[in-house]
């Protein structure tokens, strides 16, 4: 990869003048179409609409007017963010034909910076999967090995970025949907604090877990996204007013003196034997340059996948509960009443996963089980929350694997529900307690397969989070190397 | 907890959910619903007396912005999206029958 495919590489680039946005845009345009057939990494693209932004972009700078720190860097968003182009489907049937009247808060910063949206990318059904596999389109294949899934539910993100189709690209996570897909695609993806970023426009699952982050191929690059995506906007009441830094300026904080957490319940039973030594081998290099590891403990944490199943799947089942055929999407086409117009609507729009959750949920949420399970698990969720709060007042970041295992393989898993959520078990304690992580590129299998380092640092924590990933980064080349197709096709 | 639903109970709950499912689909929920929830029994061994509930993990409660009128959405944008409509309304089936309404 050259520097002119990064974020940074290229929006200096068009900034200088060496290249056009145009021609930018219209490369990674022409990308998504020569692989889509191979990888089905997008729902669907606007090929005028992009280059019509682009060469807006050259005209400002033809004119001397100032342009944004991301100029004309393409870049991909997960279906799930309304946009006012295209479609929003967040992979579903039921919004097959939703238009969205307004722009997500994400997508308003990202453009205002410069970049260009080109394509709307795929995912699991409103976000709830760890393949793809339950997109009610089609499943997005893993560019490191095609008979693979990518992950999810932002695998189309992922395979996007990792395909080198857009330099970076934007997810959302509500128990590990960015980090997973990242890991198993060889891309960093961050997932911010809870609050970090505004939640304007995005298709909600989780209100209380869901969060939107960049994806791309270095920690520099989320620095810089993360830098421009952040902030308090008040149409989102959970976006906190607290002032946004500048995340590049922060990268060189020397990881000399640092405290790695490291907690022994996640690298227990079920954890793979090459994640775990790329895992601990990143951590030993870090030691090696000056971090102090310190052994921590999180009890809790093994209640997290049964405490996170139901408190999204209850905050699903009433976010959910909006698409009921009457304002917008699918409705069914000869209700014989205003029961049936609900219920078969739904029952014809949502997939077998988005229905086995608002169904957990409702019975969660359920007249006389709402204590033994709803409420039983925000009492669970406290104290999972408070072994991180502890564990935080000890360490500066907390190191653990991202995913049990490397990518795999596509059907391996998407008949058995439980075994997928089984897949999570690292990631969804993050989002349950509201704080920060990040996945980076740690090494591979014996069959070439990326693995990822998960990094998680307290709530607002991300100075330091993306300081040490970075610093890890320039000790280390994984993050350097693609999968064939990213060479390829230019 | 209750830490199985047959095919009655799945059937109650899709009722609440409003979501139609077939007969094979029922089944099929019945048993992988039943499996969930007998993992999430695990939740059982964890001591919660005196610990409070943690909805969302923010320390803000209520936050207001000042009471005035601002500009909105027109009828016809708010109906862009509409599967049927009627004279700048929303249309559905009757709701209340003839002898009730």
């Amino acid at each position: 990869m050259t520097s002119q495919d990064s974020v940074l590489g290229i929006s200096t680039a068009v900034r200088r003048g060496d290249t056009s946005a145009e021609e930018v845009v219209g490369g990674s345009i022409d990308r998504i179409e020569a692989l889509q057939g191979r990888y089905h990494a997008f729902l669907h693209h606007d090929r005028e609409r992009a280059l019509s932004l682009a060469r807006k972009i050259d005209q400002r700078r033809a004119h001397g007017e100032t342009i944004g720190p991301l100029s004309g860097v393409p870049m991909a968003v997960k279906d799930n963010t309304c946009t006012t182009f295209g479609a929003t489907t967040c992979g579903s049937r039921i919004l097959k034909s939703f238009h969205s009247r307004y722009d997500a808060h994400v997508i308003e910063q990202l453009e205002s910076a410069g970049a260009v949206v080109i394509g709307k990318t795929n995912l699991d059904e409103f976000a709830m999967g760890s393949s793809t596999e339950n997109s009610a389109y089609f499943t997005t294949l893993n560019p490191w090995d095609p008979r693979r899934v990518a992950g999810g539910s932002s695998g189309g993100s992922c395979a996007a970025v990792a395909a080198r189709i857009v330099p970076a690209a934007l997810g959302s996570d509500t128990g590990g949907s960015i980090r997973q897909p990242a890991a198993f695609c060889g891309v960093v993806g961050l997932k911010p604090s809870y609050g970090r970023v505004s939640r304007y426009g995005l298709v909600a699952f989780g209100s209380s877990l869901d969060q939107i982050g960049p994806i791309a191929t270095d920690v520099r690059d989320v620095a810089l996204l993360l830098s421009v995506i952040a902030g308090r906007d008040e149409r989102d009441s959970t976006s906190v007013d607290r002032p946004v830094p500048d995340y590049l300026a922060c990268l060189d904080r020397p990881v000399k003196g640092l405290r790695i957490g490291m907690s022994e319940e996640y690298f227990g039973e079920g954890l793979d034997r090459e994640v775990r030594e790329a895992v601990q081998a990143a951590i030993s290099l870090m030691a090696a340059e000056g971090a102090e590891v310190v052994p921590i403990h999180l009890p809790h944490m093994k209640y997290g996948i049964a405490c996170y199943y139901l408190v999204a799947t209850a905050e699903a089942s009433s976010n959910l509960a909006r698409f009921d055929g009457v304002r917008y999407g699918h409705r069914t086409p000869r209700p014989n009443d205003i029961l049936d117009l609900y219920e078969s609507s739904r029952g014809e729009g949502f997939g077998p996963e988005v229905k086995r959750r608002i169904m957990l949920g409702t019975y969660a949420l359920s007249s006389g089980y709402y204590d033994a399970y709803y409420l039983k698990a925000l009492k669970v969720r406290t104290l999972i929350k408070k072994d991180f709060d502890e564990a935080f007042e000890r360490v500066d970041v907390i190191a653990s694997p991202v995913a049990p295992t490397t990518a795999f393989r596509v059907g391996e898993k998407s008949s058995y529900p439980l075994a997928m959520y089984l897949s999570d078990i690292y990631t969804i304690s993050a989002n349950l307690a509201g704080i920060c992580a990040i996945s980076i590129p740690c090494g591979f299998d014996a069959q070439g397969l990326p693995i990822g380092l998960q990094l998680m640092g307290p709530a607002f924590g991300e100075e330091t989070l993306l300081a040490i990933a970075h610093q890890y980064e320039l000790r280390t080349d994984w993050h350097t190397r693609t999968p064939e197709v990213a060479l390829s096709g230019r | 907890m209750a830490s199985s639903l047959d095919v009655a109970a799945v059937r109650h709950v899709a009722r609440l959910a409003r979501l139609k499912i077939t007969d094979a689909e029922a089944a099929m929920f019945a048993a992988q619903l039943s499996k969930v929830l007998e993992y999430v029994e695990q939740l059982n061994e964890v001591d919660t007396r005196n610990v409070p509930p943690t909805a969302h993990t923010l320390p803000v409660s209520n936050v207001f912005r000042e009471d005035i009128v601002r500009s909105s959405w027109t009828p016809d944008q708010a109906l862009h999206n509409a599967p049927d409509r009627h004279d700048g309304f929303f249309r559905v089936p009757k709701v209340l029958d003839q002898e009730s309404s």
